[in-house]
């Protein structure tokens, strides 16, 4: 009998149908890789186990724990499962933990919960906790609170707030999304190193197929609220039957065709040179002197017209206030930018005729359009730059439908509300709204990374189609590597607001030479590479 | 902490300075001669310039102010043009009616308003919502000084229960509390249903973050997550406006003072604004700014007690 055995389990909210004859089952030490593109249901299939369903839920089928049905069980008796029986694990860890108690009183609290401890046995038993997830309380003392801890710590805590009852199934959903990689590294070797030692059950939700691929001893795989392939890691991926299975499968290794030319034009469309950036910090005592932080630390770089330029690294790193730098957004203290030969004034900012040749792409595809504005309006919205030589009437018209047809949208879209399109479609509008202006570089920043595996792979062929067609530059940073390297030429590591390494994109891929490149490469969850090291131990 | 404490502090002492100067310079430039305005129309020239003299009202600006300001700072809050009596005794006479008056009106509008907010957020959509949402609409649209005449109407007039009206002093202090019951619950009802619609929404608001479905996955009861995790995170706006609402209740009072005869803050400033007592009003004036800045440094100490991420020595 399977620890956690899930047998024709459907669930509705209201009249809407959600999840359909689910099956799926954990052993004790085994680890299933629940995998899925958002809306799929996983991760309602994980809340069904936990019956913590949103208001108006109904299920129907079985799932049964330890050989005990959970459906139908009273709260008083779910709680008791809860952080008992089933520990559970959230993808966002900066919002998972209550900002105002301790981070050793939400651990403690498990214990008091379920082992009716007092608080001092309870703390002791949050200290142990603690230190089994490896933030021991020499360094981060029990009266810590989440906001004193990074995100990969928040995390831990979290798992430790899971785990501390010893339960026999952890569900962890999404837990390392919000992560950096070297961060995710090292939460999934810890999870490993606790399904090892307690024997645990491990459910592991993700849309991620490279960190399955590493971790999962068997797969399912889910859409529109039905398992449609499941099976043993390896044998499935390497015997995928299912179309849509295939084609995530695809998309999730997807490298866009891109036609190599020579570069053109003697100015580069970005020129920056020894870009500083510093922010004030807060004064520590009442009279000493403002310290700075120095987010962007002497950067040099050269973008030529037509190249796709890669900036990586992780959160923090200081991409995203380059980004803001080279855009205008924000005074500098060092160096030159120039956009398309023509300089920065470091306090002023750039001109409207400067900025016509720059646009953005950010990576929410929900917050960066405004819901009351109709979509030709958002996308002609970059025309207010080119003053009184905007096109106006027919002209207008004409170029916003050219901009969408251009990202695969139609003219008709143009009457619509962003509301009324998906989040795929939604980056294809803020495509439209960068090219409308036929700027000769457009940032994208972190503009993929929102977007399920298989319509990023549609954008990412969108982009390198109107970079090869336009000849435009892009200026494209991420913290996932994969999709770096799919579609740049050239790439830029950063860290801790300096550039450690640029190169060829192949090259530096191939053969990294800065420690911390070769450190971000391994950390990244490789789908190929892990399939096969797998096949290697196991033949 | 200290220093969190310390920083308010000294925001403290220099917004009082600041509005100190403003409020001297503002009734400055107000028109109205207070001598012209004691002598009487029929004043010559000399007898208005010769009290205007003995008021100390053509000194240098500078030096009126320091005046002023030392004054204030000994309890000498001048003479009284109109009433011919210090200052400070005039306010003392009528602090002890505001201020507890505005204690009280803000501890029934608490008390009533927070079980009432948990419960319409607890019970989100249910009867006892829709009925507490529609009570809190009418307490904000009735005007208070009818629903005080409509308090007199029934528990004075019709019951007995309470006197109309006027103030019998603190000698007894039941009785103190007594005379200041219904001008209390006439205040406290649109407060009461500002700080329950707060404290609802807020509630809802806190109820749909991610910790609280972390504890709800540890096994704690949805009486034990209210309790532990929401609670005192849904807290902060509603401490905000409680700050908001004492500073109103001190000086803003003055329509239920009138309904009710009670002689508190609020009246006087009135008083000394119609009868061009410019040294009252600036008084009075001074003192209520003193209380709402007072009002908001502890608000900020408390903000800081709920919240440990706000209490970083600056912000």
């Amino acid at each position: 009998m399977a620890l956690l055995d899930v047998k024709d389990l459907q669930l509705s909210i209201g009249k809407f149908p959600i999840l359909r004859d689910i099956d799926l089952s954990v052993d004790a030490g085994e680890i299933l890789g629940v995998i899925g593109e958002s809306g799929s249901g996983k991760s309602m299939t994980a809340l069904s186990i936990m019956q913590l369903l949103p208001f108006g839920a109904t299920t129907s089928g079985s799932i049964r724990l330890d050989d005990r049905e959970v459906l139908g069980l009273p709260d008083a008796e779910m709680r008791r499962i809860r952080g008992g029986t089933v520990g559970m694990v959230f993808q966002e860890p900066m919002t998972a933990l209550n900002p105002v108690k301790t981070i050793g009183d939400q651990v403690a609290e498990t214990a008091m919960v379920h082992g009716g401890l007092g608080r001092r046995e309870a703390l002791e038993v949050a200290r142990q906790t603690l230190e089994r997830v490896e933030l021991p309380t020499s360094r981060f003392p029990l009266d810590r609170y989440p906001h004193e801890l990074s995100g990969g710590q928040r995390q831990r805590v979290v798992i430790a707030m899971a785990i501390a009852m010893r339960p026999k199934l952890l569900i962890a959903d999404e837990p390392t999304t919000a992560l950096d990689v070297t961060t995710q590294a090292a939460i999934l070797k810890l999870l490993q190193k606790l399904v090892d030692e307690d024997g645990m059950g491990l459910l592991f939700i993700t849309h991620d197929l490279g960190v399955i691929a590493g971790l999962a001893d068997k797969v399912s795989i889910m859409r529109h609220g039905e398992v449609v392939e499941a099976g043993p890691t390896v044998q499935l991926f390497r015997n995928l039957q299912h179309p849509y299975s295939k084609a995530l499968f695809e998309a999730s290794s997807h490298v866009p065709r891109r036609v190599r030319r020579a570069l053109g034009g003697a100015t580069p469309v970005l020129a920056v040179d020894d870009v500083v950036r510093e922010y004030p910090l807060p004064r520590r005592g009442l009279f000493e002197k403002h310290r700075v932080l120095r987010a962007v630390d002497g950067v040099t770089l050269r973008i030529e017209k037509g190249e796709n330029v890669g900036l990586v690294g992780e959160s923090g790193c200081g991409k995203s206030t380059l980004a803001r730098a080279i855009m205008a957004l924000e005074p500098t203290q060092g160096g030159r930018i120039a956009i398309a030969g023509e300089p920065i004034d470091p306090q002023k900012g750039a001109s409207f005729a400067t900025r016509r040749h720059l646009q953005v792409v950010f990576q929410d595809p929900y917050g960066s359009f405004n819901p009351r504005h109709r979509v030709d309006r958002l996308v002609s919205e970059p025309f207010h730059l080119l003053g009184s030589a905007a096109p106006s009437g027919a002209e207008r018209d004409k170029r916003i439908a050219r901009a969408l047809e251009e990202v695969g949208l139609s003219a008709a879209d143009a009457d619509k509300y962003v509301h009324e399109f998906s989040g795929g479609q939604r980056q294809r509008i803020a495509i439209a709204r960068a090219l409308i202006i036929e700027p000769s570089l457009i940032i994208l920043d972190e503009a993929v990374s929102a977007l399920d595996v298989s319509v990023r792979a549609q954008v990412l062929d969108l982009l390198a189609d109107l970079s090869d067609r336009l000849q435009l530059s892009y200026l494209f940073i991420s913290h996932d590597l994969a999709v770096v390297r799919s579609i740049t030429d050239r790439v830029l590591v950063m860290r801790a607001g300096k550039i450690v390494e640029e190169g060829a994109t192949e090259e530096v891929f191939r053969a990294p030479k800065h420690p911390y490149t070769q450190e971000l490469l391994a950390a990244t969850p490789d789908l190929e590479g892990a399939l096969a090291k797998r096949e290697a131990a196991g033949a | 902490m200290p220093s969190f404490i310390l920083g308010r502090l000294v925001s403290l002492i220099l917004s009082l300075i600041a509005s100190s100067i403003v409020i001297f310079l503002v009734l400055e430039v107000v028109p109205g001669d207070p001598a012209q305005f004691m002598l009487g129309l029929n004043a010559t020239p000399e007898a208005t310039a010769t009290l205007r003299t003995a008021l100390g009202l053509d000194g240098p600006l500078l030096e009126r102010y320091f005046t002023w300001v030392l004054g204030l700072l000994r309890g000498d809050f001048g003479i009284s043009y109109t009433y011919k009596v210090p200052v400070s005794g005039l306010i003392a006479d009528r602090i002890w009616i505001s201020l507890p008056l505005a204690i009280y009106a803000l501890a029934l509008s608490t008390l009533i308003a927070f079980p009432v907010g948990i419960l319409a957020a607890v019970k989100r959509n249910s009867a006892a919502d829709v009925g507490i949402m529609g009570a809190t609409q009418v307490g904000l649209a009735v005007p208070n000084f009818w629903f005080a005449m409509l308090l007199v109407l029934l528990f004075s007039i019709t019951l007995r229960w309470f006197s109309a009206g006027g103030f019998p002093g603190w000698e007894d202090p039941l009785l103190a509390l007594k005379a200041l019951t219904l001008p209390a619950v006439a205040l406290a009802l649109p407060q009461a249903s500002i700080l329950a619609r707060v404290m609802r929404s807020s509630l809802l608001d806190t109820l749909g973050e991610d910790y609280i479905r972390s504890a709800r996955a540890k096994g704690l009861s949805q009486g034990q997550t209210l309790w532990r995790h929401a609670l005192r995170n849904a807290l902060i706006p509603v401490l905000t406006i409680i700050g908001l609402q004492f500073s109103f209740l001190l000086a803003g009072a003055i329509i239920i003072e009138n309904v009710f005869f009670l002689p508190g803050l609020g009246r006087l400033v009135f008083q000394g604004i119609t009868s061009r007592d410019l040294i009252v009003v600036k008084s009075v004036v001074m003192l209520l700014v003193f209380a709402v800045i007072l009002v908001t440094f502890l608000v900020d100490i408390t903000y800081a007690l709920v919240d440990p991420r706000l209490r970083r020595a600056t912000r």
